[in-house]
């Protein structure tokens, strides 16, 4: 198969191209490679590629398919993995320097599950540094470039995931979505993203930033191949005290194209003076085309959206102070020279190893947790996080699901962002507050700017309701227009 | 000088019998080669998360109903958060605001009588990883076999008066936690810590004074020095115008004197919070019923049990229950056909001087009740007589030997066979013509000579009482 035509095809339809003989697994990875180093010297999606190993397991995994072993939709088709989930014998750095040479001796369970279906790891992704950030620009190993117009950033924290899908240097891609990581870099690069139900994905393997709100979740091209993937990523695991027991996961038995009288619930409270207009209108217009399907769309106040960026902080900011600790030059990572000793190394590796951003959340975390202040903030944030999660429970007494925007604006340009931390965190509004209540959530393209800058549209499910989602999804795709035909 | 009244209050480690860690499944067995006994979970690897380990919350609630505590029927895990390199992760995965035991106390016999000593609560913890210093290449090394480990805190009030009460206190304890199965209790081996906290205050005044908490106490005897020291130091100081300070001290056993750790001034904040990791652990009825259903008989029920079942002294029952081994051996050996007065004799006698001389405890017994209801059967059965018992026991005793087949093996067989034993009288008779005439003349105790000739002639393998009884008859 000619490689501009291989290049072009979703993650499923590469994977049945693989089965019918029309293309290998081999073909499939020397042509991203082959991408790859074309350019992504610009795009910088990838902190570490496994050219020899995917080129390896590519052609063990062509053998086995031929050998009839192995019949997943996904079998033979590459995959880009975000630098914060482990990968054994493959550097896995969460772009910090801390973890520049940090090599896992296990791989996390989700890739295990992507591994056992066949599918074959390209490389690690960019992100920003411990997924703390909106840009991809707090990476050690320097910013991501969106594919969709470089001068901007991807969005982040699993920037390099979302750019590499929309680049086409992988087919699809995992990320990880503490407050919105996921779904705001897919807005932003214009590609399909979801984070599921907390506890559906295994988190074993997923280097911890906010534990009780990280979860793992695909980066694709398509409605389609994000029920794919999420199919087999979902599982029940021991080894993570958090995972779910689910028989809801047949994802893929979603993808119909019927929206006939859901209730879509557009929450008043998203659509104020801090959404970009642009933004507004495409994320209404996309509501229009659902309602012309026969769905039933209409506003409410969901209320408390005010309180979910502080919320966040403090919680995701404590948990992390606490993750973080183990970095500290004693038993893997950086550590640096010279130093004298414990207390001095300690101190000295930590504040070299780590970038600002990730200092800047150590130290709220460790304030927000002290004697004397964890009752006013750590306890404080709890309560509302329990109070957030009941709006969205009244709010799902109602509808199918909530619509609404990713984020407030399309992706900014390149250094625009850092300087400003605050407003950053303010970009976080629409995604966060679906962390905390545990929620699944779906980005899909639905549209550009006027600058050609991908607009995403959101869709909120109650818990377990993931296919609901990408019902609804995969609906607004069919009338849409997949993003294939637009790049 | 003013009289003085000493308050103490214990923390009690407990390291739990489990055969796996309370996040993972490593082994928990002792002595391993350094970090063998390792896992990415308790060696703290990235992504690495744990998962409780059901066994560590059944002993938790067994020691917690055994100890009359209210069960936490909804319980969280903390970490506590501290940089130190035994600590992988560096937080501690402990328990803070919902410990999994409240509120119960044991009784305690004193010289004024039986009293309660209060338990504040009873949390469930990992054990940190060990630091050795290599003076040699002066480097610290780690050994995360002991990380993750799993331990119970037992939390008492200050409820104890004086150093007999925290060891009778601390026994009662052990005793119980054996009785459970849920720890051997070592004090040397550390499998049982106690921290001492003390203070002192002018007797009869209800406000307490500063306390001290006393670290590094190994054995009972360390506990009384340091008890002994700690309330004359702060007696010492408040007599001399001083003021105590709330400080950490550690016991140094050698130099029999303790120093300052750290102050509260420097207390470190340990920033607990719910650890996001673990989900709460729900405690259901049917979960207490099964571990009440579980709970064995305990020491003062089994001593109970004794008087009304055993025909033993009470001094014996006191013994043999003080040690929950030692009671199995007992009631094993018993269900296995012995008398129980003989069983009882071979633990009071000879067991306790063997295990004195070898300076050992009685949790170290390892002779089978299955070999030693063979050797009260074969001194019954007059296979053996006492003196070569002993000498069997003894070997049974190091070696867990089949006393039936050391018997045999090396000949020590009493000889039944009546005309062998006949011709060795007469032939002793014989021998001693002095001993006999004596005998014959009323020296009554010329016959013990002429046995003591013809056990050695039977090379010991003879019964006393038949060589008598047959030199009496031929005499």
């Amino acid at each position: 198969m000619e490689k501009t035509e291989l290049l072009g095809l979703s993650a499923v339809a590469l994977g049945s191209a693989i089965k019918s003989g029309r293309t290998t697994a081999v073909e499939a990875m020397e042509a991203v490679l082959e991408q790859i180093e074309r350019q992504d010297k610009e795009y910088n999606c990838y902190v570490t590629v496994d050219r020899e190993g995917a080129l390896k397991r590519a052609g063990e995994i062509q053998k086995r398919i031929e050998s009839g072993e192995l019949t997943g939709p996904l079998a033979g088709v590459p995959v880009a993995i975000k630098d914060n989930l482990c990968t054994e014998g493959l550097r896995t750095t969460c772009s910090s320097r801390i973890l520049d040479n940090f090599v896992p001796a296990f791989s996390a369970e989700a890739v295990l599950n992507l591994e056992k279906a066949g599918a074959v790891v390209i490389g690690k992704t960019n992100m920003d540094e411990f997924a703390m950030g909106s840009t991809t620009e707090t990476s050690f190993y320097g910013p991501t470039k969106n594919p969709r117009n470089p001068e901007h950033v991807p969005g982040g924290s699993s920037g390099g995931s979302a750019a590499a899908v929309a680049a086409r240097e992988c087919f699809f891609a995992l990320g990880s979505d503490t407050g919105g990581s996921i779904r705001q870099p897919a807005s932003y690069c214009g590609v399909v993203g979801m984070k599921p139900t907390y506890g559906t994905v295994s988190r074993y393997g997923l280097i911890a930033y906010g534990s009780s709100l990280d979860q793992i979740g695909p980066l694709t091209g398509n409605v389609e191949d994000c029920a794919t993937v999420l199919e087999l990523i979902a599982s029940y695991d021991k080894k993570d005290s958090t995972s779910i027991q689910r028989t809801d996961t047949d994802f893929t038995k979603a993808l119909v194209e019927d929206v006939k009288g859901m209730r879509i619930g557009i929450p008043k409270d998203y659509f104020t003076e801090g959404l970009n207009p642009e933004v507004s209108a495409a994320v209404l217009k996309a509501a229009e085309v659902l309602e012309k399907k026969g769905a039933v769309t209409e506003e409410f106040d969901l209320s408390l959206v005010e309180y979910a960026i502080p919320t966040y902080y403090t919680i995701a900011a404590a948990e992390a102070s606490s993750n973080l600790e183990r970095f500290d030059g004693v038993k893997y990572g950086f550590r640096t020279g010279g130093e004298e000793g414990l207390h001095r190394m300690y101190r000295k590796t930590r504040s070299q190893g780590f970038g600002p951003e990730v200092k800047r959340r150590i130290m709220l975390g460790t304030f927000v947790l002290s004697a004397g202040y964890y009752d006013a903030y750590y306890l404080k944030a709890l309560r509302v996080k329990a109070m957030i999660k009941e709006a969205f429970d009244r709010a799902f007494a109602k509808y199918d699901c909530i619509l609404g925007p990713v984020a407030p604006t399309t992706a900014p340009r390149l250094d625009a962002s850092l300087s400003d931390p605050l407003k950053m965190y303010l970009g976080d509004i629409y995604t966060i507050s679906v962390n905390l209540a545990g929620l699944p959530g779906i980005s899909v393209p639905c549209g550009t700017d006027s600058r050609g800058l991908p607009i995403g549209l959101q869709l909120i499910g109650d818990c377990y309701q993931e296919k609901k989602l990408i019902q609804i999804a995969y609906t607004y795709e069919q009338c849409g227009g997949s993003y294939h035909e637009t790049i | 000088m003013k009289q003085y009244e000493t308050v103490i209050g214990l923390e009690v480690h407990v390291e739990l019998a489990t055969r796996t860690k309370i996040f993972c499944g490593c082994s928990t067995a002792f002595g391993g080669r350094p970090n063998s006994h390792t896992c990415p979970v308790c060696t703290g690897m990235p992504g690495s998360l744990p998962v409780l380990n059901r066994k560590v919350l059944e002993y938790a609630v067994a020691v917690g109903l055994a100890t009359n505590c209210h069960i936490t029927r909804y319980c969280k895990f903390d970490r506590k958060n501290y940089f130190y390199p035994d600590n992988p992760q560096n937080y501690q995965i402990s328990q803070l605001y919902l410990p999994i035991c409240r509120d119960g106390y044991v009784e305690i016999e004193t010289e004024e009588g039986s009293r309660k000593v209060g338990i504040h609560e009873i949390h469930m913890e990992e054990d940190a990883g060990k630091l050795i210093h290599d003076e040699w290449e002066d480097c610290t090394l780690v050994d995360y076999n002991r990380s993750g480990v799993p331990l119970i805190e037992i939390v008492s009030e200050p409820d104890m008066r004086s150093a007999e009460e925290v060891i009778a206190y601390l026994e009662k304890l052990r005793l119980i936690i054996q009785y459970l199965g849920a720890s051997d209790c070592k004090l040397q081996e550390g499998s049982m810590r106690a921290d001492v906290n003390l203070s002192v205050r002018e007797a009869g005044t209800e406000k307490f004074g500063t306390r001290t908490e006393m670290k590094n106490l190994s054995s009972f005897h360390s506990i009384e020095r340091a008890i002994e020291g700690e309330r004359n130091r702060q007696i010492d100081l408040l007599e001399s115008g001083g003021t105590v300070v709330q400080e950490t001290r550690r016991w140094d056993e050698a130099k029999n004197t303790s120093y300052a750790m750290r102050s509260k001034e420097d207390a470190r904040d340990y920033r607990y919070f719910p650890d996001p990791d673990l989900v709460p652990v729900s405690i259901s009825e049917e979960f207490l019923d099964e571990i009440r259903s579980r709970q064995p008989e305990l020491r003062t029920e089994k001593m109970k049990r004794y008087r009304e079942e055993f025909d033993i002294p009470d001094y014996d029952i006191e013994i043999i229950t003080g040690s929950k081994h030692m009671a199995d051996i007992f009631e094993e050996t018993v269900a296995l056909g012995a008398q129980p007065k003989k069983v009882s004799n071979w633990l009071m006698v000879e067991t306790l001087r063997l295990l004195k001389d070898k300076e050992m405890d009685p949790e170290d017994i390892r002779f089978s009740p299955e070999n030693l209801a063979k050797l009260i059967a074969l001194t019954e059965g007059k296979a053996i007589n006492s003196t070569v018992a002993k000498e069997v026991f003894e070997v049974m005793f190091q070696e867990n030997v089949d006393p039936e087949r050391y018997v045999e093996e090396k000949g020590l067989r009493m000889v039944s066979d009546e005309g062998a034993l006949r011709r060795t009288v007469e032939e002793v008779i014989a021998a001693n013509p002095k001993s006999v005439e004596d005998y014959r003349n009323g020296k009554e105790k010329a016959i013990g000579f002429l046995v003591g000739q013809t056990m050695k002639a039977m090379k010991g393998k003879a019964d006393p009482a038949s060589v008598t009884g047959l030199l009496k008859e031929l005499l």
